[in-house]
C-alpha cells in the first residue's frame, strides 16, 4: 500500500509543533499502524532526519501505552482496537492519514506523539487502590464476591489507562477512566472501607489536573479499546452523591 | 444542570397543556390565561402566584445557564490546541448540539415573552385576549414568526433528547437497561413536546384555529 501521511511533529514540550506530509510506500496491509510508522521511522533514519517518536510498550493491546489521533479518530478506524492492535488493512491504498497527539491540556505533549498522561496517575493517587494488610494471600474463598458484581468490576478493571477517552471527549474530560477506577474498585467488598473518600478525592484531582466537566456526550466509549461503559459514570455520579450527603 | 433542566422540563409540560386549550375554544383559552394569574388566591392577592413561578423560572434559568458556562470554559480550557482533523462522527446530533441549542432556545424565549406576555411585537399585543394574540401571531402572512417558532421548538427537541437523558445520568441512572429505557423516555417525552408544541402554531397557520 501507498499512504500519504501528515504527522504532527513538535521537538519538545515548549516548542511549536506543525503537520508534517510523508509520503509512506510499499506498506502490507497486514502491518500494524505502529509497524507502518517503523518503516517509516527506518526511512526517515536512514536519509538522516529524526524519527517520529510515539509511546508503546506491549504491541497486544493489553498496556495502555499506545495511542494517538488517527483522522480524528482516537486509536483509529476500528472499535474497541488499541492503535498498536490497528491493521492498516482498515486504510484504502492512496488514502491520506492525518496523525495527532493526544490534545488536552492535562495531557503535554512531550515529543511529537508523545503526551505526559502524568494527570492520570495523580488522579490513581487520590483513591485508586485499597488499603489491605499484608502477608499471606487470603483464602480465595474468604471474601465471597457474588458473580454479577466480580463481573461488572472485572469490566471495568480491563481500562488500561490509555487516555483515548480524554482525546475524544468534546469536553476534554477523563470521566470515564475515573469511573472505571472508582466503579472496579467500588464494586468489590475490599473496596468498601474508602468508597466515599476514594471517589470524592480522585474527581477532585481530576478536576485539579485541568481535565473538563462531563456531559455525557458518550464519545469516550465508542473509542475506547476496551469498551468502557457509559453506565460507570452514573454509578460515579450515584457513589459522589452518597459520599458527599453522608459527609454533610 | 440536572435539577434547574429537569425543573423547566416540568414547566415545558404544563405550559404545553395551557397551550393546548386553545383548541377547546377563546374563552377556554382567555379563561386559562386569566385563571393563571388567579391561583393561589385568595391565600394569595391576584397574581402573586404568576409572578413566584417566574421568579423560579428565572432562577432556573439563570443557573441553568450558570452552569452551561462553566462548562463550556473548563471545556475550552481542557483542549488548548485543537485537532487539525476532527470529523464528527460519533456522539449523537443532540448531545454535539446543547451549547448554540441553548442559545437559540434562550433568544426565542426572549422574542416569546416580547411576543405573547407583553405583547410588544406582537400584532394584537392585548393582554386581556391572548387567544386573539396568538391567532394574529401564527396568521399565514407572518409566516416567518412560525418558522422561527418551529425552528426553536425543533431545537427544544434535540436539546431535551440529550438533556433528559444526561440529566438522569448525573442523578445516578447506571444499568445498561436503564440506559436504554432513560434514552426511549428521552425521546419520548422530547417528541411529545414538539407535537405538542407545533400544534398550535401550524393550526392558526392553515386556519383550522381562527
Ligand atoms: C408554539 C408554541 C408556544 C405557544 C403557542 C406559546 C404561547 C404562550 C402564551 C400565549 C403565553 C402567555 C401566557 C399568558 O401570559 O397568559 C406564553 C408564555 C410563556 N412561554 Fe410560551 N408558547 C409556546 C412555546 C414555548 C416554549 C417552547 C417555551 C420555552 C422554551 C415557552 C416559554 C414561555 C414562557 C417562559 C412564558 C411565560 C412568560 C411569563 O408569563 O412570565 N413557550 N406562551
Ligand atoms: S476508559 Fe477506555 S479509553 Fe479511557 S483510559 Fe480506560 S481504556 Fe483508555
Ligand atoms: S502498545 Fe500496549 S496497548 Fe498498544
Amino acid at each position: 500500500m501507498n499512504l500519504k501521511l501528515r504527522v504532527w511533529r513538535q521537538t519538545d514540550p515548549s516548542s511549536r509543533g506543525r503537520m508534517v506530509t510523508y509520503l509512506v510506500e510499499d506498506i502490507s496491509p497486514d502491518a500494524s499502524f505502529l509497524e507502518m510508522l517503523d518503516v517509516l521511522n527506518e526511512r526517515l533514519i536512514l536519509a538522516g532526519d529524526e524519527p517520529i517518536a510515539f509511546d508503546h510498550d506491549c504491541r497486544e493491546g493489553i498496556c495502555g501505552m499506545c495511542g494517538m489521533m488517527i483522522n480524528g479518530v482516537a486509536h483509529g478506524p476500528s472499535r474497541a482496537t488499541t492503535t498498536c492492535q490497528l491493521h492498516m488493512r482498515h486504510f484504502k491504498d492512496g488514502e491520506t492519514i492525518d496523525v495527532e497527539p493526544w490534545r488536552a491540556a492535562a495531557f503535554p505533549v512531550v515529543k511529537d506523539l508523545v503526551v505526559d498522561r502524568g494527570a492520570f496517575d495523580s488522579i490513581i493517587q487520590a483513591g485508586g487502590y485499597i488499603s489491605a494488610p499484608t502477608g499471606a494471600a487470603p483464602d480465595a474463598h474468604a471474601t465471597p464476591v457474588p458473580k454479577v458484581d466480580a463481573d461488572a468490576a472485572f469490566e471495568a478493571a480491563t481500562c488500561i489507562g490509555c487516555g483515548a477517552c480524554v482525546a475524544a471527549c468534546p469536553n476534554g474530560s477523563a470521566m470515564l477512566f475515573t469511573a472505571a477506577k472508582v466503579g472496579h474498585l467500588g464494586l468489590l467488598p475490599q473496596g468498601q472501607p474508602e468508597r466515599d473518600t476514594r471517589v470524592v478525592g480522585m474527581l477532585e484531582a481530576h478536576d485539579e489536573a485541568g481535565f473538563g466537566g462531563c456531559t455525557n456526550a458518550g464519545e469516550c466509549t465508542t473509542v475506547c479499546p476496551k469498551g468502557i461503559p457509559l453506565t460507570l459514570i452514573g454509578r460515579l455520579n450515584s457513589d459522589y452523591r452518597k459520599a458527599v450527603t453522608k459527609r454533610g | 444542570m440536572a435539577g434547574t433542566g429537569l425543573l423547566l422540563v416540568l414547566f415545558l409540560f404544563a405550559h404545553m397543556a395551557g397551550n393546548l386549550k386553545i383548541f377547546v375554544g377563546a374563552d377556554a383559552f382567555d379563561h386559562y390565561a386569566h385563571w393563571l394569574r388567579d391561583i393561589g388566591t385568595p391565600l394569595l392577592p391576584h397574581t402573586w402566584y404568576l409572578w413566584i413561578q417566574r421568579g423560579g423560572l428565572t432562577v432556573a434559568v439563570v443557573g441553568h445557564i450558570a452552569a452551561a458556562v462553566i462548562l463550556a470554559r473548563r471545556a475550552r480550557l481542557a483542549r488548548p490546541v485543537r485537532y487539525a482533523h476532527r470529523p464528527k462522527v460519533q456522539g449523537s446530533y443532540a448531545a454535539r448540539t446543547m451549547r448554540w441549542g441553548g442559545v437559540i432556545i434562550l433568544l426565542f424565549v426572549i422574542f416569546h415573552i416580547l411576543d405573547l406576555t407583553t405583547g410588544t411585537v406582537n400584532p394584537v399585543g392585548d393582554a386581556q385576549h391572548p387567544y386573539a394574540n396568538v391567532v394574529a401571531d401564527f396568521a399565514p402572512s407572518r409566516w416567518y414568526v412560525t418558522l422561527f417558532y418551529t425552528l426553536a421548538i425543533v431545537s427544544v427537541g434535540f436539546h431535551l433528547r440529550h438533556g433528559i437523558f444526561s440529566a438522569l445520568r448525573t442523578l445516578g441512572q447506571q444499568t445498561p437497561r436503564g440506559e436504554r429505557r432513560a434514552r426511549a423516555i428521552a425521546l419520548v417525552l422530547s417528541l411529545v413536546l414538539v407535537v405538542g408544541y407545533l400544534s398550535v402554531p401550524f393550526a392558526v397557520t392553515i386556519g383550522a384555529i381562527k
